[in-house]
């Protein structure tokens, strides 16, 4: 009953919200659109103005995944009707595109189809400026960057650019960055002008209630669904806070969690029971579908069919993979070679290492292990030194040995280092783990850790 | 010379390589003169054919149903299903993960069925997609790539060309602009061919045809490209229905080792697992090699090689045909008188039409040579002299050679489905295992077979019936008299050791009772020993029974499985040299110049 009360409170703070210039059923309507996010909808709106306002040149706005703030930017734009042109850099893969986007909305198609092939940035100003000289903004024009610290990798002069490109044009265009890493990352080193920071804080909890409590179902009661969403986030609050990611959760359980109710087993009035039915599925969920292990629709199934009670054969549960001979042990020694160090080589590899160099080597020179350090890169004819030794049968070096490196560098199990021109020795990294190394020389019978510095 | 030249231009792989080669031989053999190049490059080629042919055949059966099931899990995506609403508010893209195994080159085949396939039943808009094409950081390329395969094959459907291809120019090339591409497309569609749209899904009103992209090897692309462009897609979902197929390698974990959270939970996984390349391989043997029908046989240290190639290197069936289709070659170029490999009738006339020169071949041929070797004196001189007495002897040799080896495969598989389940594989787990073992050598006189033989011999009852039904099953598909007659003998075992049962239970046990007396350690091995001797004296009928059909069994197997070499003309048919094949560059197994450096290093480390 308290998420209501505090519902309900929210709702009555939004009516005093107020902003000279825009109309007032909008804006509230706005901020019933909007729960939880009021005071950053207040202070976005007076940090704008007025429509017909100069307003400051630039905003920019960060804060975690999903808590909200490309959709108030949109939903603010869109119920005021306010000329905007919203783009994500994800798509930008080269600033003409950008440009594109940007002319396109304030000024239609047309004028974005005079850009040159290529177009730098000076273009897209002269042109900006001649469309604004035609139909100057009445309105404030607004740039939306969603993902903004894409820019930083486009060119460097970009960003200073769009900072100030109200001075640029002469017109009244402000640009709102949004990004979820704060601003000293973005700071280039040759100084710019400063946006306004805007933090968009986390949801809290009882404010993820209120949130996710809104898309209840039509056919049971507000109040079930709110109690439905609170144990929802027991299970979930501690490890997710994701909005979208809890959202896609509670649909996928909700039915499972209405069961009982369908089935005549339970009254909406018995939590108790439904959170005991629901509970283990939830924290089975948790392991499963939360991860991307199972995909919701074999989840949905699953729920569907729940009486067949199959365990569903999770991703990582594929783990094994099948590689020619060979490989296997090219594998095995890329592995040796990375977590050895190269002076062990002698006496894990020699017959006639001699005894007396054994004790003097298995005092540990180095105390931390080297699979706490990582792979190290070694060079080729090391793995195949190491390959001849390790394999049982005598192997021809023939050019199939050497075309399993390269292909195993494509299964990403070796990764090349340096760079890819070095033809005469190029450097690997073996990419795998302990376990798998293990199950692999498990299949060919060979006893890898006998052959580890670190478990000498 | 000519011959070969056309037939190296046949095989467009190895070219150059099989020039040179076949003047090798040439020199060697000396068959610079022969007239019947003509015939044996017809013959050649017909069955480089039916192995391309049966290759095709074989790769479509084993893909159907894998392929089939990815097909069903598009058209379900495209007509969306009950959960979409859902998924599309969580903007999750549908993703099929199809395991394919390390073979790569194998993928190409797969991948060409895929597509044709998912073009030909559920949507014209699928786009493959190769690493090496879309490696480069920025996301561009990739989508450049998809927005001309998918533009332009929208264009071939819809015969405007030139206007499309003009407006290809001038699109920005973003998802946006395909986008719209696909709202224009898909009216279109609708409205001017409506009873196409029937065709491709004869649902009443398929919303929306999904538009596919094949990510061909997923390892193999750069992981910030393909977080890019999932990031890109997503914000479409609701437009553009896209479904992903990923060809994945390795394992689906790669999924989410190239990919960070984030990016993995827009998609919505589903794993496929196709065939393993084991599976595939034997059922190519199965059809190429353990096949009376098939004339060109492999020798046992050629097979070696193959296989050998297959399991430790490459784990790829193409090559492994390539590899067969080469000894084919080779044999065709070499051996004059592979004029005789071919179907029975055939090989019987053109004996009849031996060239003189060809019947001194005949002559020269090692097995020939034994053969004549155990006739009378008399016999031998006709042999040795008169060609047309040769003509003859050789018709006969032929039909035995078919003959030998029709009752050859079933007994072979029969012997097989006996030992398969055996404890350890004393005869080995794969049938090309045990047939390495039977063309190579007496497959009785060897320890393998006895240790099975007597594991065989303490097989239970019902197992013994079981394997032995199995064996009448294979049997039952031969069709030589010979293979007919011990069906029957075998039926007639089935039916006696099920017959069997009742008075089997009473007198095969033996009590067990034994007076135990103080006696020493010697007495006790003495009266132990002796009652072992007492038991095995006396044997119930099902043991009778059971050593009767072991006696049997290996009668077949000394009758049948006789090694390929003792047959008279075997080189006919038999490709046996595995050294040329081995050392072919167009195998690969040339020692390259590199690893002669790395032997030496590893020489002086050791």
């Amino acid at each position: 009953m308290t998420v209501i009360q505090v519902f309900h409170y929210e709702q009555r703070m939004s009516v005093t919200l107020q902003c000279p210039g825009y109309p007032e059923d909008t804006l509230r309507s706005l901020a019933d659109r909007l729960p939880c996010r009021e005071t950053q909808l207040k202070s976005l709106l007076s940090l704008m103005g007025q429509p017909d306002q100069y307003s400051y040149p630039s905003f920019f706005i960060y804060g975690h995944r999903a808590t909200g703030k490309s959709h108030v930017v949109l939903s603010v734009m869109k119920d005021l009707e306010l000329p905007h042109a919203s783009v994500d850099c994800v798509e930008c893969v080269s600033s003409g595109l950008l440009f594109h986007q940007v002319l396109s909305a304030f000024f239609g198609p047309d004028a974005a189809a005079l850009l040159p092939r290529c177009p730098s940035l000076s273009d897209f100003v002269r042109l900006y400026k001649q469309m604004s000289s035609n139909s100057p903004a009445t309105q404030t024009r607004y740039i939306i960057l969603d993902r903004a610290e894409r820019m930083r990798d486009m060119d460097f002069s970009l960003l200073p650019a769009l900072l100030r490109l109200q001075e640029l044009v002469n017109d009244n265009v402000t640009v709102i960055l949004l990004s979820e890493i704060v601003w000293e990352k973005f700071r280039p080193n040759t100084g710019c002008f400063e946006p306004l920071l805007f933090h968009f804080p986390d949801y809290s909890k009882v404010e993820l209630v209120q949130i996710l409590s809104w898309d209840h179902h039509p056919s049971y009661t507000p109040e079930l669904y709110a109690s439905y969403i609170n144990i929802l986030l027991g299970v979930f609050f501690s490890v997710c806070r994701d909005l979208r990611e809890l959202r896609h959760l509670a649909a996928l359980n909700f039915s499972k969690f209405c069961e009982p109710l369908e089935k005549g087993e339970a009254k909406e009035s018995d939590i108790h029971k439904l959170w005991k039915n629901i509970e283990p599925h939830l924290q089975r969920a948790m392991q499963t579908v939360y991860l991307r292990e199972v995909s919701s629709v074999q989840w949905e199934q699953q729920q569907m069919d729940e009486k067949e009670a199959t365990t569903l054969r999770v991703l990582s549960a594929h783990a094994h993979i099948e590689l020619p001979y060979y490989s296997k042990f090219l594998l095995i020694a890329a592995y040796l070679a990375s977590f050895n160090p190269a002076r062990t080589d002698r006496r894990f590899f020699l017959k006639s290492h001699g005894k007396i160099r054994k004790t003097n080597f298995l005092k540990k020179h180095e105390k931390t292990s080297n699979h706490l350090l990582g792979p190290k890169p070694f060079p080729l004819d090391r793995l195949m030194a190491i390959f001849y030794s390790v394999v049982d049968s005598r192997v021809a070096p023939t050019a199939s040995i050497f075309s399993q490196i390269s292909s195993l560098v494509t299964l990403q199990l070796l990764s090349q280092v340096g760079h890819d021109d070095q033809l005469d020795s190029p450097k690997y990294k073996c990419s795998v783990s302990l376990d798998f190394i293990l199950a692999i020389s498990r299949t060919v019978g060979f006893d890898v850790v006998k052959y580890l510095y670190d478990f000498l | 010379y000519n011959e070969a030249l056309t037939a190296a231009q046949l095989n467009k792989n190895g070219c150059f390589v099989f020039k040179s080669a076949s003047k090798k031989r040439k020199r060697q053999l000396g068959v610079g003169d022969d007239d019947n190049g003509s015939d044996r490059f017809r013959i050649g080629q017909k069955l480089w054919e039916t192995v391309q042919m049966n290759t095709e055949v074989i790769q479509d059966q084993l893909n159907k149903k894998v392929l089939d099931s990815l097909a069903e899990f598009i058209k379900k995506h495209g007509l969306g299903c009950s959960s979409d609403v859902w998924r599309q508010r969580a903007s999750e893209i549908p993703t099929a993960a199809l395991m394919l195994g390390v073979n790569v080159p194998d993928h190409a085949m797969t991948f060409r069925s895929l597509c044709n396939l998912l073009q030909d039943s559920v949507t014209p808009f699928v786009v493959s997609v190769h690493a090496k094409e879309c490696a480069v950081i920025p996301v561009k390329l990739l989508i450049q790539k998809v927005l001309e395969q998918l533009m332009g094959s929208g264009v071939s459907v819809d015969e405007e060309k030139e206007d499309d291809t003009a407006l290809l120019q001038r699109t920005p090339c973003t998802i946006s602009a395909l986008c719209q591409w696909y709202k224009t497309v898909t009216k279109k569609c609708i409205q001017v061919s409506p009873e196409r749209k029937e065709n491709l899904t004869n649902n009443d009103l398929p919303q929306s045809l999904p538009v596919v992209v094949i990510f061909k090897d997923f390892e193999a692309f750069n992981s910030q490209v393909l977080q890019d462009f999932i990031l890109i897609c997503s914000r479409y979902t609701q437009e553009l229905p896209f479904v992903f197929i990923f060809g994945i390698a390795t394992s689906p974990s790669a999924i989410q080792h190239r990919l960070p959270h984030s990016v993995s939970s827009l998609l919505c996984i589903e794993v496929f697992h196709s065939l393993s390349c084991t599976q595939h391989l034997a059922s190519v043997f199965d059809k190429l090699i353990l096949n009376a029908q098939f004339p060109f046989k492999l020798s046992s240290r050629v097979i070696q090689v193959l296989v050998g190639v297959f399991l430790y290197h490459d784990f790829n069936v193409q090559n492994f045909v390539k590899g067969l289709q080469f000894s084919m070659l080779e044999h065709f170029n070499s051996q004059p008188l592979s004029l005789l490999c071919c179907q029975k009738q055939e090989a019987l006339l053109s004996a009849k039409t031996l060239s003189k020169q060809n019947v001194e071949q005949i002559r020269h041929l090692p097995s020939f040579m034994r053969y004549v070797e155990t006739q009378e004196p008399q016999e031998q001189v006709r042999l040795l002299t008169n060609d047309e007495h040769v003509k003859e002897v050789c018709q006969t040799l032929l039909k035995n050679l078919h003959k030998y080896h029709k009752n050859y495969y079933p007994i072979l598989q029969c012997l097989h489905s006996l030992t398969s389940s055996l404890p350890k594989f004393p005869l080995g787990k794969h049938i090309r295992e045990l047939h390495v073992s039977c063309i190579e050598k007496n497959l009785w006189e060897t320890e393998e077979y006895d240790s099975a033989l007597q594991l065989l011999r303490i097989l239970a009852k019902d197992e013994l019936v079981a394997a032995l039904r199995k064996c009448a099953e294979t049997l039952k598909s031969a069709n030589t008299k010979r293979m007919q007659n011990a069906l029957q003998q075998l039926e007639d075992f089935i039916g006696r050791l099920e017959t069997l049962e009742e008075d089997s239970s009473g007198n095969g046990v033996i009590s067990a009772k034994m007076e135990y007396q103080k006696t020493d350690l010697f007495q006790l091995q003495k009266t132990l020993l002796e009652k072992e001797s007492r038991r095995t004296k006396r044997m119930n009928s099902f043991e009778v029974l059971r050593s009767q059909v072991m006696d049997f069994i290996d009668s077949l197997v000394r009758e049948y499985l006789t090694p390929a070499e003792f047959q008279p003309l075997n080189e006919v048919c038999y490709y046996s040299s595995s050294g040329v094949l081995r050392h072919h560059p167009f195998y690969y197994l040339k020692v390259t110049d590199h690893s002669f450096r790395l032997t030496r290093f590893y020489d002086e480390c050791s």
